[in-house]
């Protein structure tokens, strides 16, 4: 137990605290209270800064399950202190800007409650080295925000996006404990860093694909990439501080986090690194491709940070190639720099404008962009913002967009050049689809400014437009004002934050002194690929008239939206059908279901192994037994075949009495002895209600003959006597009761040796059975009195 | 001997199989009585038929049948008429209640009607 475990409960505890501190202050805002503490833990992981930086990682253990390894060992290195002061920090924040948001109208309460949580669970995320906790806590951060998209929940569309947002993210973060388990199977250890430390048994095991698969779903879920990106923006339901927390600086990072904290276990891997490659790529284009189509403000957001997240993704997926194929240690490392820096410019420039898309909505009363515009003098202080962050976005000089990127572009060239096994002769695409996907996300941030601010000013918006108060304006002002530091002095960052980051990436204790700097020289590719994507981005925007319809050929039948809708539809008819083919409510096609598997079943095993019968061992047949047999063939006969109730159950009567003289042949007095009265009974009973049945039943109609069913009891009859026989013929032990017969009179004092059996060595047996019958006896009188009740009170009624 | 029951016991029990998948609640338990007929002959046949004397101790006899399987016989005897005789309470009550003994149209009858 040290300080950093419980500063990662910390948000926890405050929860609850603020929950009860809800009941009874209405006067302050929530917020204030809620504000403490990602203050608190933002200003306790600043002062651990240096200590990681030149010391090396820290690492604390606290025991919970120690039988089965599940530790909450907090292991703070370079990379999950990076994400836990952007968690941290971007929370404060976040929270200081919902203060003004959320009025207090709202259910307060609820909101921080659940963002606490949420911090909670992502600094678990990020610092635990065990990764039974890290999917604990992976599943919390899913589960806290399905209720921050729902918090609005009287809204279908909040409901819609929670559920959808759940569903894919439940079925990425399974896949990834699957993937936990099976490095488990490899390596031996939960712990990170041991399994890291015995990466040579990930890369003998033939199991190794199998957990790269399982381990990606559940990054690529969590983190929005192609194919499952598609519930990032529906979850754009939610208030917009929790867009501009969860859905762009924190939880979608989780993914990108997974990633590069098991690049060192599985970056030997080819399929590793390609997927992660080639899917972050496509995500890129396919995201920025779509992004500009968009009309609402956080539409264009949420596809934007698909795009980004893509283009980290991307670079984790080029730093693991050059690990995998050996080729120059300079790429790497820029490809981890890059990713690294990225991963912090995008946080603070995807936070700002998420804030500021929602200062817009809460001062116009709209997010649509056709009916905004011309704001630029109304609103000149979230302009500014607007300006430096979008251009930050875009991947413009001098902000800090604009340096990862060209390390970007440049990570992307050097991957051009090197040569691999695989696709060797595709490598040029990498540059291309990068420049491509670059284009387009310069026209979309470009389109965020044009659109909103500049132009013809339109009276379209629901509210007359003005500043934003400054409670909602610090949040945003403080994150531009990061752009442009980020980008003025990026190497504040770089031996501080990056470096151990990027070490903790590659698993290395080498120092790296990186130097991020503006101006790398004419001969650059990187700088010629920004001008070109200027250019061309200014020339797609001006004329974007022109083109803007190929986006019409994207028809609704073929979304990856059409098909997840159709999916879960489907698969709800599917199971519904079945069920109801199945689950038919006749009794007789249950029992069919019953005698029918029997049936299969049986005769299966009779495949397989054989039955050995043999035919020794068999008692001579006396006159009397074959008369006895064909009495009994011939009541059966005549039970099946007539259409009255008297007869079959007489018929059933005569069976009853064949078998007691068949146990009176058999030497068994005690068992005839009692069949005959017990057969006497039942037939009285039979008699009883027969009598009081109705006059005319179906039943005396027709009994016809149903071929089917006629087969299904050939078929028992036929296993019954084939097991018979082979359970006849493999007498395996002699029966125990020798011993019965020896000791009856020496143990018990009896003679009758079933007797004895009954009331002396088995005698629990005869208890239980008695038991049966007592409460046989007062089920039947409890069923008649009841009955008999119920018509009386309906009699009454009527009367 | 045994050969000849074990085939029978295999009859009954086909037999019980075709009246208990008839629709008429009245077979159904006339079934269930053949099937406990059909079964009680296989546990009496597996304990093997007709060696020895009958299982009641004398001096003279040295051999004598299996005594366990008929005691085994004996409590699934009571057992299965007890299950005969509620499941034929059952029924009556049912008759009442529903005025019919076939199982298709008690397929959701509401109660009381």
């Amino acid at each position: 137990m040290a300080l950093i475990h419980l500063a990662i409960f910390l948000p926890v505890i405050a929860a609850i605290l603020i929950a009860i501190v809800y009941r009874y202050v209405k006067d302050v805002h929530l917020g204030w209270f809620a504000l403490i503490v990602p203050a608190a833990i933002a200003a306790y992981l600043f002062t651990l800064i240096p200590t990681v930086s030149n010391d090396g990682p820290l690492h604390y253990t606290l025991n919970l399950m120690p039988r089965i390894g599940m530790n909450f060992d907090v292991y703070i290195d370079g990379l999950g202190l990076l994400f836990a002061i952007l968690i941290s920090g971007i929370g404060t924040l976040v929270v200081l800007y919902s203060i003004g948001y959320l009025s207090k109208s709202e259910r307060l309460g609820n909101f921080y409650v659940y963002l606490l949580i949420f911090m909670t669970a992502m600094l678990g995320v990020v610092l635990s080295d065990n990764v039974l906790m890290l999917y604990f806590f992976w599943e919390l951060t899913s589960i806290s925000s399905f209720l921050l998209i729902a918090f609005w929940y009287k809204k279908d569309k909040s409901i819609y996006g929670a559920q959808k947002s759940l569903l894919i993210t439940f079925f990425g973060g399974f896949m990834m404990l699957g993937g936990f388990i099976v490095l488990y199977i490899i390596t031996g250890t939960l712990s990170i860093r041991e399994m890291i430390a015995n990466v040579d048994l990930v890369i003998d095991s033939n199991l190794a694909p199998l957990a790269v698969v399982l381990v990606l779903l559940g990054a690529f879920t969590k983190s929005a990439q192609f194919p499952f990106y598609i519930w990032l923006p529906d979850a754009m339901e939610a208030p917009t501080p929790v867009s501009a927390y969860l859905h762009s600086a924190t939880m979608v990072k989780a993914g990108l986090y997974l990633v590069a904290r098991f690049t060192p276990v599985f970056a030997f891997s080819e399929l590793w690194v390609w997927l992660i490659l080639l899917v972050g790529l496509f995500t890129l284009l396919w995201a920025s491709f779509n992004a500009v189509k968009q009309d609402d403000l956080k539409g264009v957001l949420a596809f934007s940070t698909v795009s980004q997240l893509g283009l980290i993704m991307s670079l984790l997926g080029a730093g693991g190639l050059a690990v995998n194929s050996g080729a120059n240690e300079s790429i790497f490392t820029v490809a981890v720099v890059a990713a690294v820096f990225h991963i912090i410019n995008h946080a603070t420039f995807k936070g700002a404008l998420f804030m500021i898309a929602g200062i817009l909505d809460h001062e116009t009363g709209t997010r649509s962009i056709r009916k905004l515009g011309g704001l630029l003098t109304i609103m000149p202080i979230t302009f500014t913002m607007t300006i430096i962050t979008a251009l930050s976005m875009a991947g413009l000089p001098p902000f800090n967009g604009f340096l990862s990127k060209e390390l970007f572009l440049e990570a992307m060239f050097e991957l051009s050049n090197a040569n691999f096994s695989v696709l060797a002769d595709w490598s040029v695409l990498f540059p291309i689809l990068a420049i491509v996907g670059s284009i387009f996300t310069f026209v979309y941030s470009i389109k965020l400014i044009h659109g909103v601010f500049l132009g013809d000013r339109t009276h379209e918006t629901p509210k007359e437009p003005h500043e934003a108060p400054a409670l909602m304006l610090i949040s945003p002002i403080i994150l531009s004002a990061l752009v442009v530091i980020f980008g003025l002095f990026p190497n504040i960052l770089s031996q501080t934050i990056i470096d151990p980051a990027a070490m903790s990436i590659l698993a290395t204790d080498t120092q790296l002194n990186t130097e991020i700097s503006h101006w790398h020289g004419f001969n650059n590719p990187a700088l010629w690929a920004t001008i070109a994507i200027v250019v061309v981005g200014l020339a797609l925007y001006l004329f974007r008239h022109s083109w803007m319809f190929i986006y019409d050929y994207h028809k609704e039948q073929f979304t990856l939206n059409y098909l997840y809708d159709q999916g879960l539809i489907y698969s709800q008819l599917g199971s519904k059908k079945a069920t109801d083919g199945v689950m038919t409510g006749f009794l007789r096609d249950y029992m069919v279901y019953i005698f029918g598997f029997f049936v299969v079943f049986g005769i299966i095993t009779t495949f397989f192994t054989g039955l050995p019968i043999d035919f020794d061992n068999y008692s001579e047949i006396g006159i009397q037994d074959v008369v006895l047999v064909i009495i009994i063939l011939i009541s059966l006969f005549i039970i099946m075949m007539t259409r009255s109730r008297m007869v079959s159950i007489i018929m059933l009567g005569a069976i009853g009495y064949s078998m007691a003289l068949f146990f009176a042949f058999f030497r068994a007095p005690d068992l005839a002895l009692t069949q005959l009265a017990i057969e006497t009974v039942t037939t009285t009973l039979f008699l009883v209600c027969f009598y009081h049945l109705p006059k005319k039943s179906k039943h005396e109609e027709a009994v016809g003959f149903k071929f089917t069913n006629f087969m299904i009891s050939v078929g028992v009859g036929a296993i019954v006597i084939l097991f018979g026989l082979a359970a006849y013929s493999n007498r395996l032990f002699e029966s125990i009761s020798k011993y019965h017969i020896e000791n009856v009179y020496e143990l018990a004092a009896g003679g009758n040796m079933v007797n004895v059996i009954l009331v002396d060595f088995r005698g629990y047996d005869t208890l239980f059975e008695t038991l049966v019958f007592g409460i046989a006896g007062i089920g039947i009188y409890a069923l008649m009195k009841a009955k008999v009740k119920g018509k009386d009170d309906d009699n009454e009624e009527h009367a | 001997m045994e050969l000849v029951t074990i085939i029978l016991a295999g009859i009954l029990v086909a037999s019980a199989t075709y009246l208990i998948l008839s629709k008429s609640v009245l077979r159904i338990i006339i079934g269930v009585s053949v099937l406990s007929h059909g079964v009680h002959l296989l546990i009496l046949t597996m304990g093997q038929l007709k060696r020895g004397n009958i299982p009641v101790l004398e001096d003279s006899v040295s051999s004598y049948t299996d005594p366990l399987p008929q005691a085994l016989i004996l409590t699934a005897i009571v057992i299965s008429f007890a299950l005969t005789a509620y499941s034929l309470i059952l029924l009556l009550q049912n008759y009442k209640e529903l005025d019919t003994d076939n199982t298709e149209d008690m397929k959701g009858v509401p109660h009381g009607d």
